[in-house]
C-alpha cells in the first residue's frame, strides 16, 4: 500500500503573487486514478462527512474511470460538489477518519471530489434530476452554502423555491468571502447554474426585512421560508485608532476585492482599492489567510500577520497557513494589537501592540492569551484589515420581531430547524455563528427535510 | 427591470431618474435610500430615495465622482445593473411642532421628502435651501409647497441672499423657539450646523454620506462615530443626533479612494 498522496500540482508562489488564478492546479486524470487506488474502500470516512457523501462508492467509480458517474454519486448528496473539493476542512473530517492516514497520509478526498467536479464540468452535459413539480412556494433567504443546498433539496423534493439575494450576484460567501485563488469563480457560477436548472429561480437585489417583509413573503403566497443569512458582521476590536483611513473589515477588503473585483480597477472595474505596505492582518482564521494573500497580490511588498495566540491555536487550515509563508506573508505571534495611531490627515501609521503569552485554557479548550505588562512595541502600517471574525447578521432578526434570538444574536432552531415562528426554518452561519460551508451545507439539507415535512403535516 | 423610465437635468450636473423598480419601492420611506450598480462590475452608489410609488422609485442626484457621472450617462429606456433598497432607517417623522429644514446643494433633494413627510404631520417647517449659485438652487417650488416659510442662499449672491446657510438659521434660531432642525447637505455644512444648535440646545438631525459598499451592515466601511461608539450609517443610519456625530473623522474618512477616483475621473 502506499502510504505517500500523489502530490497535486500548484502554481509556484512566485508566480501566483502577481495573480488570481487558482493556487492549486488539480490532478490529471491518471494522477486521480492513481491516488484513487490507495483507497481501501472502508468507508470509515463518511463518519466524517456533514453530508454523508458515499466517499468510498465515488472513488471506486474513479479507480474504473467511471469519472462522471462518480460526479453523480457525489450529487446525490452533494449538490455544490466542486466547492467543498475545494474548500471543506477536509483534515478535520473526511481525511482524518482514513486510517491510511494513521501510518502514512490519507487518501486525498477533497482533491478527488473537485477532480470529478471539474471533469464534469468540462466534459459531460450536466445532468438534472428528474423533478415532479408539486407547485409549493417556499422562500429562501441568502444564496450562501445554506441557502443554496437547501433550495437544491427542496427542488428536488418538487418544491417551487424562490432564493432571495441581497447582493447583485449570488453565492453569499462563496463570492464575496473566499478569493478567486481559492475557489475560482466560473465554479462557483458552475455549481449555481446546476442549482438554477434544477427549476430554482434566485432574485438578486432583494434585502429581506426591508425590500420584503415576513408578512409580504406571506402575502406572496410562500407556504413556508428559510432563513440563511449567515455571519456577515464584522467584529472589530474596540481599539482606539479603529476608524482611521486604511483600516478595512475583512469583509470590506475581500468584498471590494472578490466580489467587486477591486484588483481589476481601473480598467474593468468600477470600485477601488486601496493596498499600501507595510500591511498588517490581525485574526487567525481563513478569512485571516485569505486577506494576507489577497493584499499579496494587489502588490503588497511586506505583508505581517498578528495573531495573539501561537501557531498551534490558529483555526485557519494547515493548508492556508502553509500556502500564506510560501507566498512570503510574515507570522507574529503572541501579539496583540492595543492601538491604531494615524497621520494629520487621519490615515493609519502604525500599530501599537503588546506581548502575549498563553495562560490556562478557556472555555473552548485553547489556552488564553495574556498580555505581557510594559511589553509595548510598534508596527509601521499604511494598511490594516481586521479579520478577527464575524457575527451573525442582525437584519432578519431585528425586522422579524417574534424570531427568537439568543444573546449571541443567533437564531434559535428545534431539531427540524423550525424558528420560534411556525413556517419560518433557519440554518447555516446565522444559527451556528461562524463556521464552515460544509456545516451550512448540512444545516440546509437538513432545513429541506425539516420544510418537507412540515408543509406535509400542515396540508389543508 | 431597473429600466430607467424618466431622466431630466434639474440643473447643472444634477439629475433626477424614474427608475423601474419594485423591491425598492414597495416598502420605501422618507430618509431610506437605494443602492444603484450603473453597469456591469460597475461600483456601488448609494443615493437618497426621493419618492417612491407602485414599482417606481426617483432618484436625484448630482455628478460628484466616477460613478455618478458613469450613471448620468444613462439615458430613458436604458437599464441599469441593479437597484437595491430601500435601506436604512426611515427618518424620524413625528409631530415635532417648529421644524427648521436645512439643505445644501443636493441635500435639498435628500431633504425634500422629509419637509413633505414632516408637514403632513402638522409640523411648522421653516426650510433654507442653499447652494453655490442660482442656477444650482434645486426644488425651490416644490419645497415651498409644503413650507411656511422659505430662504434662499446663494454663495455669490446671483439669487436670494448672498452667504451661507447658517447665517438665516442663526437669525431663526435667534427670533423664535425651534423644536428641531434637520440638517442635510456637505459634511462641512452639516458640521457647523451641529455646532450653532449646540449653542441653542435644539436637537438636530443629519443625514450622513460615507462611503458604503454592501450597504446592507455586512462591511463596516461606512462606519461612524456616534456619541463615542462605531454605528454603521448603512444599517444604523443615515440619519443621526447631529451633537454626536464626529464629523472631522467622517471628512477623512470620505477622502479615502478621493484620489484613485482622482485618477480614473480625469482620465474619461
Amino acid at each position: 500500500m502506499e502510504l505517500k498522496r500523489v502530490k497535486i500540482k500548484e502554481q509556484e508562489p512566485f508566480e501566483r503573487i502577481k495573480n488570481f488564478r487558482e493556487v492549486c492546479l488539480g490532478y490529471t486524470e491518471e494522477e486521480a486514478v492513481l491516488e484513487a487506488s490507495r483507497c481501501l474502500e472502508c468507508g470509515n470516512c463518511v463518519a466524517g462527512c456533514p453530508v454523508q457523501v458515499d466517499i468510498p462508492g465515488f472513488i471506486h467509480l474513479i479507480k474504473e474511470k467511471k469519472f462522471i458517474e462518480a460526479a453523480h454519486k457525489i450529487k446525490e448528496t452533494n449538490s455544490l460538489p466542486g466547492i467543498c473539493g475545494r474548500v471543506c476542512p477536509q483534515e478535520t473530517q473526511c481525511e482524518m477518519f482514513c486510517p491510511i492516514g494513521k501510518q502514512g497520509e490519507a487518501i486525498a478526498i477533497g482533491k478527488l471530489e473537485r477532480f470529478v467536479a471539474d471533469y464534469e464540468k468540462e466534459k459531460a452535459k450536466t445532468e438534472i434530476p428528474v423533478i415532479k413539480p408539486n407547485n409549493i412556494k417556499i422562500a429562501i433567504v441568502g444564496s450562501g452554502p445554506a441557502g443554496l443546498t437547501c433550495a437544491a433539496e427542496l427542488a428536488k423534493k418538487g418544491y417551487s423555491v424562490t432564493i432571495f439575494e441581497s447582493l447583485h450576484l449570488p453565492g453569499g460567501v462563496l463570492r464575496y468571502g473566499i478569493p478567486e485563488f481559492r475557489l475560482p469563480r466560473e465554479v462557483v457560477e458552475a455549481e449555481i447554474n446546476y442549482i438554477k436548472q434544477m427549476g430554482v429561480k434566485i432574485i438578486t437585489n432583494v434585502l429581506i426585512g426591508k425590500s420584503l417583509t415576513l408578512q409580504d413573503l406571506w402575502n406572496d403566497g410562500f407556504k413556508s421560508i428559510f432563513i440563511a443569512t449567515g455571519a456577515g458582521l464584522p467584529s472589530f476590536m474596540n481599539i482606539p485608532g479603529e476608524n482611521l483611513n486604511g483600516i478595512y473589515s475583512a469583509n470590506e477588503f475581500l468584498t471590494r476585492n472578490n466580489l467587486m473585483l477591486s484588483y481589476k480597477f481601473p480598467s474593468e472595474s468600477d470600485t477601488p482599492i486601496k493596498v499600501t505596505s507595510p500591511v498588517i492582518v490581525v485574526g487567525g482564521g481563513n478569512v485571516a489567510m485569505d486577506a494576507t494573500r489577497v493584499a499579496k497580490r494587489l502588490g503588497a511588498e511586506k505583508v505581517i500577520l498578528i495573531y495573539r495566540r501561537t501557531e498551534k491555536e490558529m483555526p485557519a487550515r494547515d493548508e492556508e497557513i502553509l500556502h500564506a509563508k510560501e507566498e512570503g506573508i510574515e507570522f507574529y505571534f503572541l501579539t496583540l494589537p492595543v492601538e491604531f495611531i494615524g497621520d494629520e490627515n487621519g490615515w493609519v501609521e502604525k500599530t501599537k501592540c503588546i506581548k502575549m503569552k498563553l495562560g490556562e485554557a478557556d472555555a473552548s479548550g485553547r489556552r488564553m492569551p495574556v498580555p505581557i505588562p510594559n511589553s509595548e512595541f510598534i508596527i509601521e502600517t499604511r494598511t490594516a484589515i481586521v479579520a478577527i471574525g464575524q457575527k451573525p447578521n442582525p437584519l432578519i432578526p431585528k425586522s422579524f420581531p417574534d424570531l427568537k434570538i439568543s444573546e449571541k444574536g443567533t437564531i434559535i432552531v428545534d431539531e427540524n430547524m423550525m424558528t420560534s415562528i411556525s413556517g419560518v426554518f433557519a440554518g447555516g452561519d446565522i444559527v451556528t455563528g461562524a463556521a464552515t460551508v460544509i456545516l451550512a451545507m448540512e444545516m440546509g439539507r437538513k432545513a429541506a427535510d425539516g420544510i418537507d415535512r412540515w408543509i406535509k403535516s400542515h396540508k389543508e | 427591470m431597473y429600466e430607467i423610465l424618466i431622466k431630466q437635468e434639474i440643473a447643472p450636473k444634477i439629475f433626477r431618474f424614474v427608475i423601474n423598480a419594485p423591491y425598492a419601492a414597495r416598502n420605501a420611506k422618507s430618509g431610506q435610500f437605494v443602492i444603484i450598480i450603473p453597469r456591469k462590475n460597475g461600483e456601488r452608489i448609494p443615493l437618497t430615495i426621493f419618492d417612491a410609488n407602485d414599482n417606481e422609485i426617483t432618484i436625484v442626484f448630482q455628478v460628484a465622482g466616477f460613478s455618478t457621472n458613469i450613471l448620468s450617462l444613462f439615458n430613458v429606456g436604458d437599464k441599469l445593473e441593479a437597484v437595491l433598497g430601500p435601506l436604512g432607517m426611515p427618518a424620524e417623522i413625528e409631530s415635532f411642532g417648529k421644524v427648521v429644514c436645512v439643505g445644501g446643494g443636493v441635500g435639498a433633494a435628500v431633504l425634500y421628502p422629509e419637509i413633505k413627510a414632516l408637514k403632513q404631520k402638522g409640523n411648522t417647517i421653516y426650510s433654507i435651501i442653499g447652494a453655490r449659485e442660482k442656477s444650482l438652487v434645486i426644488l425651490e417650488n416644490e419645497i415651498k409647497e409644503f413650507s411656511d416659510k422659505i430662504f434662499i442662499t446663494t454663495d455669490d449672491g446671483s439669487y436670494g441672499e448672498k452667504g451661507l446657510v447658517i447665517e438665516p438659521l442663526k437669525r431663526i434660531l435667534d427670533s423664535e423657539n425651534i423644536d428641531r432642525v434637520i440638517a442635510i447637505g456637505p459634511v462641512i455644512m452639516m458640521k457647523a450646523i451641529a455646532e450653532l444648535t449646540k449653542k441653542y440646545n435644539i436637537t438636530t438631525i443629519v443625514s450622513l454620506n460615507p462611503i458604503m459598499v454592501d450597504a446592507t451592515g455586512m462591511c463596516g466601511a461606512c462606519r461612524v462615530e456616534v456619541g463615542g461608539e462605531t454605528k454603521f450609517a448603512c444599517v444604523d443610519g443615515p440619519e443621526f443626533d447631529a451633537h454626536l456625530v464626529n464629523f472631522d473623522e467622517l471628512i477623512h474618512r470620505n477622502n479615502q479612494f478621493k484620489d484613485l477616483e482622482r485618477k480614473v475621473f480625469n482620465g474619461t
